[in-house]
């Protein structure tokens, strides 16, 4: 039996004819191997799984069946299929973060965000394509070639996830797990008309999760829509003795507080948003600034009040970020040095094999990336770079803290500056760091944001950002549901 | 020549903290294992893996800044020391910089000229390294990374001491300290104490410092002592030769007597520090400092001071007897069951150290234990037992660990104080030799010694020599 | 602040990375073109940051001692490029001095 719809079913829906036993896991899994071999067999290729075992799955597939006949029910993700970024510790197949470095790692422990997808019915059936250590905001950074958007193959999928939203986009998954350093998973998500979260800083392990940033790092979820998305982020959130960053603050149902209000007329009645003035700059593409304006307008109706407010620290984002990122890059890329895991190049010394093992295994970008957090951090520049970097991320933060000390529950911005742009089209390192000039703000505060499809500009997907308080998913995902529902067909047109 | 200048030396000490797990991760820390079995994806370095701090090691390293007298600082901050070394996994050492949990401290030293205070500048936390094994394999060096993460403290002491003596001094009582606080094993030989110096030779009667050099590699307290001496003759005699002393790194070779230049360029270390993101500040909560404040264990300096007035004990048996926790403890219980600490002393500091010394074993580990010894002393004390008999016991104690009065009954040692027996032979060794006799009951009282010394014989050691000299007195008084 | 040559050629050196010579310039001029966006964060004003900044609430979590380690589901022989009795095996160091580097 096949399951018709796959490709528009959405996680809880298959999960729930799985768990009423109408669908099988096999089925599920299968669905999704077909899908993916359905898109991978199309002339241009989009290069999105970089490791699957199609047996591995299956036999999890099997083992889940019967796990679900003796307990007479599964979990919350019984049976759907989840595509995983390439740098996220999965058991049995490799982690690789899209590197030479890594080239056939496979690592003995899993990620506690896997673990705990698993521990409700996920099943994993493979590994995503990306930006080689998640350096990149277009997945044209991976040693395995680039991912090319499903909705236009001259495209880009954005990035690093690139890997993950695609697979979300074209149907082979209704969810992925993608990681945000910068914007990783929200400016894929708008590039390719898909939802995607970043928790807040510490919501979600990081145990697990190959540190490209490790103030920044948060793993992150993709779905076909906002209550998927949100189903994810509410499974993997929670404190992780593991992870001495996580947050023991409490995680409450977010899926229970916006399907209350699903019925009601004014959803949004009593929350206020805010719409900062500097993400909207006069150069803003003017497809993108009248689908935002459609998008407040609707929030109004839905009840919300919204205001004008300021962010003045904004556009130091980008120079912070690209110092902070780079540094805490350099320290964690170092041990990837040939001796204990991944590649290692010939040397007769070991100064050799250090120099040849890392300047083989990491591509340009990385390469590039280490040299300048090298530099930040070296005797004699530090004080100008990386301290005064950490400081201007202070007044950042204070930014978010006035405006939501201020009254305002949620921020609504465009995701990205553009939509996606073509394969090849960026080559300045500095011009493609400024696809991330909406999105790192949040990384840099630690607050929680996502991006969801506002509708089309020339055919081409539009996100629309919601940014709340530190640990107030709830509010973020409130507002999305709202604005999604009632944006309907729309957020595809 | 050497009395034209002054040598100035600040030492930094590494001290392994005695944790069943590593500072990191859960891997156990015990030394000597098979390569690399107590490793873990944390202290590989495994992509993805974290760093969660052991309670244990915040105690310890607590209680040791504590016990050095050092401001603990309520707010901390580990850091990440980047370099890369094959025995380093993650490229970088977590430890901390420029806010380590504590400063300014002093051990007090006593060389001969009355006690000085050593400063010292700084406690911080940090993780051991692996090891690398040169010499295993022909091309290739070993790694083995069961010592990687095992918790360590810095102890960075001030530039106070002025001699290679004074080193050693505050070496040995730094050790002593930490023995006592029980916060590791303190041994250099197995690694666990680790000292690198920093020296430097200046014009007596010069203020500024010299330029320094760091001698390292030593691998026991005299070995610092001679290193020191050996940097110092050599900075000495370029001063005098008026050539520059320059900064650099020297590796003691205890074999060769001498100091290599390390190859190591100057400015090629760049650690580039800064804080570690993977772990939250370490905040010291007042009630908790409060609570490892009240289980520091009294320390070396005050148990002498206690001993002295407590047991009335001289200044060199009371250095012998607290010169490790365990003989202090071990005298302290011997000395209380026995109710007779001279005796007591005497007995651990000779015999007792005699056995211990051939058994290369410590007090704590003593099959005779403190209750036991009490007894024996108690035995002679009575008069049960004589101080020669009282040597064989001990010796029999030390070979079975059974109790003494036990082996003085088996053995037949126990001495006769029963008057009965003691005036049959009394009687008998009169009648043997009425000469003797005649002439101490006539008043040639020296003879008693002589009478009293054929009893002995004739019971064979076990009469009580005490009883038999009141006995034959008393005979003669009433003669 | 430029980064010069001898920039690139130090910080390839501290980060263990081969640079060619030939695309030093390159690399100078790359880093320089990112670098002179960063210029802008010497005119912020951070005055009001920097006194308050150490004023953390949460102390890191600590572990009990007796945790306990984390299991591997694969042996260490599994990843390592090169293993022998139990260790990990590397190119011998250029020489015993060297191990002065690996004191903490």
């Amino acid at each position: 039996m096949t399951i018709p719809d796959y490709t528009t079913l959405t996680a809880t829906a298959l999960a729930a004819k799985i768990d009423s036993g109408s669908v099988s896991p096999t089925e599920a899994v299968d669905a999704s191997i077909a899908r993916s071999k359905a898109v991978v067999a199309g002339s241009e290729g989009l290069n999105i799984m970089l490791w699957t075992d199609n047996d591995l799955a299956r036999r999890d597939a099997a083992a889940l069946a019967d796990g679900m006949k003796r307990a007479g029910k599964g979990g919350r993700l019984a049976g759907v299929p989840l595509a995983v970024k390439d740098n996220i510790a999965t058991l049995g197949l490799p982690t690789t973060c899209a590197s030479k470095i890594l080239a056939g790692y496979v690592s003995p422990y899993e990620a506690t965000a896997i673990t705990r997808l698993r521990e409700e019915g996920a099943i994993v059936i493979g590994k995503t394509n990306m930006d080689e250590f998640a350096m990149g905001s277009s997945t044209e950074n991976s040693s395995y070639g680039p991912t090319r958007n499903p909705l236009d193959v001259r495209l880009v999928p954005g990035g690093s996830s690139g890997g993950s939203a695609a697979a979300v986009a074209a149907g082979i998954v209704p969810v992925a797990l993608g990681s945000e350093t910068g914007g990783s998973v929200r400016q894929p998500a708008a590039f390719c008309g898909v939802v995607g979260v970043k928790p807040t800083y510490g919501r979600v392990s990081r145990f697990g999760l190959v540190a490209f940033a490790s103030s920044l790092d948060q793993i992150g979820s993709f779905g076909r829509n906002v209550d998927d998305a949100a189903l994810v982020t509410e499974i993997m959130a929670g404190v992780d003795p593991k992870d001495s960053t996580s947050s023991s603050a409490r995680v409450g149902s977010y899926r229970d507080q916006y399907l209350s209000l699903a019925s009601s007329p004014m959803p949004l009645d009593g929350v206020t948003i805010g719409v900062p003035k500097e993400y909207f700059p006069e150069n803003l593409d003017p497809g993108i600034r009248s689908l935002c304006e459609r998008s407040v307008d609707v929030l109004k109706s839905l009840g919300a009040k919204v205001v004008d407010v300021e962010l003045p620290h904004t556009s130091l984002a980008i120079p912070v970020y690209y110092i902070v990122a780079p540094a805490e890059a350099s320290s964690n890329l170092a041990r990837f040095d040939g001796v204990r895991y991944g590649m290692r190049a010939a040397a007769s010394s070991l100064r050799e094999m250090y120099a040849e093992t890392r300047s083989i295994g990491f591509g340009p970008e990385v390469t590039r990336r280490i040299l300048l957090g090298t530099y930040v951090l070296s005797a004699g520049y530090y004080d100008a770079y990386y301290k005064k970097a950490q400081s201007v991320r202070e007044l950042i933060t204070r930014d978010f803290r006035n405006v939501f000390g201020g009254g305002v529950d949620a921020l609504f911005t465009p995701t990205t500056p553009t939509t996606a742009f073509a394969i090849g089209a960026i080559a300045d390192p500095y011009e493609m760091y400024l696809s991330d000039i909406f999105t790192a703000t949040a990384n840099l505060a630690g607050v929680p944001a996502m991006s969801l499809p506002i509708g089309r500009v020339g055919g081409l997907p539009v996100g629309g950002q919601i940014i709340a308080k530190h640990f107030d998913e709830a509010t973020m995902f409130r507002v999305a549901y709202a604005l999604e529902s009632a944006l309907g067909g729309e957020a595809h047109q | 020549m050497t009395g034209k200048y002054e040598m100035v030396v600040g030492l930094e000490v590494h001290v392994q903290l005695k944790t069943r797990s590593k500072a990191f991760c859960g891997c156990s820390t015990s030394f000597g294992d098979t390569p690399n079995i107590n490793t873990c994806p944390i202290c590989l370095a495994l992509p993805g893996a974290l760093p969660v701090l052991n309670e244990k090691a915040v105690e310890l390293a607590t209680r040791a800044a504590l016990a050095l007298g050092c401001n603990l600082h309520p707010v901390s901050i580990f850091a990440r020391k980047n370099y890369f070394y094959p025995d380093l996994p993650k490229g970088y050492q977590i430890s901390q910089f420029d806010q380590p949990l504590a400063t300014k401290g002093s051990v007090k030293i006593d060389v001969g000229d009355g006690e000085r205070s050593i400063g010292v500048t700084r406690v911080h936390m940090e993780e051991d390294a692996g090891k690398s094994l040169h010499d295993r394999y022909p091309g290739a060096t070993a790694i083995d990374l069961n010592r990687a993460g095992v918790p360590l403290i810095e102890i960075v002491s001030e530039p106070d001491m002025r001699s290679s003596k004074e080193a050693g001094a505050y070496l040995r009582t730094l050790r002593q300290i930490l023995q006592y606080l029980g916060v590791s094993d303190v041994s250099m030989e197995e690694g666990s104490l680790r000292v690198d110096a920093n020296v430097s030779a200046r014009p007596v009667g010069q203020k500024e410092l010299g330029t320094k050099t760091e001698v390292k590699n030593m691998n026991s307290f005299s070995g610092v002592e001679r290193a020191l001496e050996y940097e110092f003759t050599r900075q000495s005699g370029m001063l005098d030769r008026g050539e520059k002393i320059s900064q650099q790194t020297l590796l003691w070779d205890a074999n060769k007597g001498e100091a290599r230049v390390s190859r190591t360029k100057e400015g090629s270390h760049d650690y580039r520090y800064f804080p570690e993101p993977d772990l939250l500040p370490l905040i010291l909560h007042p009630e908790w400092l409060n609570a490892i404040k009240a289980s520091v264990p009294e320390l070396p300096a005050d148990r002498k001071t206690r001993f002295k007035d407590e047991y009335k004990l001289g200044p060199e048996d009371i250095d012998k007897l607290t010169a490790t926790p365990a003989i202090a403890d071990y005298f302290e219980s011997t000395a209380r069951d026995s109710q007779n600490p001279k005796a007591a002393a005497n007995w651990v500091m000779g015999e007792g150290q005699a056995a211990l010394n051939i058994s290369r074993k410590s007090f704590d580990e003593f099959p005779v234990r403190p209750a036991d010894l009490a007894q024996l002393i108690k035995l002679i004390g009575d008069g049960l037992l004589s101080h020669a008999a009282g040597k064989q016991v001990f010796a029999m104690m030390v070979e079975t660990g059974k109790p003494a009065a036990q082996i003085a009954h088996d053995s037949g040692l126990l001495q006769v104080g029963d008057d009965s027996a003691l005036d049959g032979w009394i009687d008998e060794v009169l009648m043997e030799h009425p000469d003797e006799g005649k002439r101490y009951f006539a008043g040639e009282k020296k003879l008693q010694g002589v009478l009293v010394g054929f009893v002995m014989k004739k019971s064979s050691g076990k009469a009580d020599p005490k009883k038999v000299n009141q006995l034959l007195a008393s005979r003669a008084g009433a003669g | 602040m430029a980064v010069t040559q001898d920039d690139v050629r130090h910080v390839a050196e501290l980060a263990r990375l081969a640079v060619d010579e030939n695309r030093l310039d390159h690399l100078v001029a790359e880093l320089n073109g990112i670098l002179q966006h960063m210029d802008v964060l010497s005119q912020a004003d951070t005055s009001t940051v920097d006194s308050l900044m150490n004023v953390p609430v949460d102390s890191t979590p600590l572990r009990s001692d007796s945790s306990g380690p984390l299991l591997m589901a694969t042996p260490r022989e599994s990843f390592a490029p090169s293993m022998k009795d139990g260790l990990f095996i590397v190119p011998r160091l250029a020489s015993h001095e060297d191990a002065s580097d690996s004191a903490p």
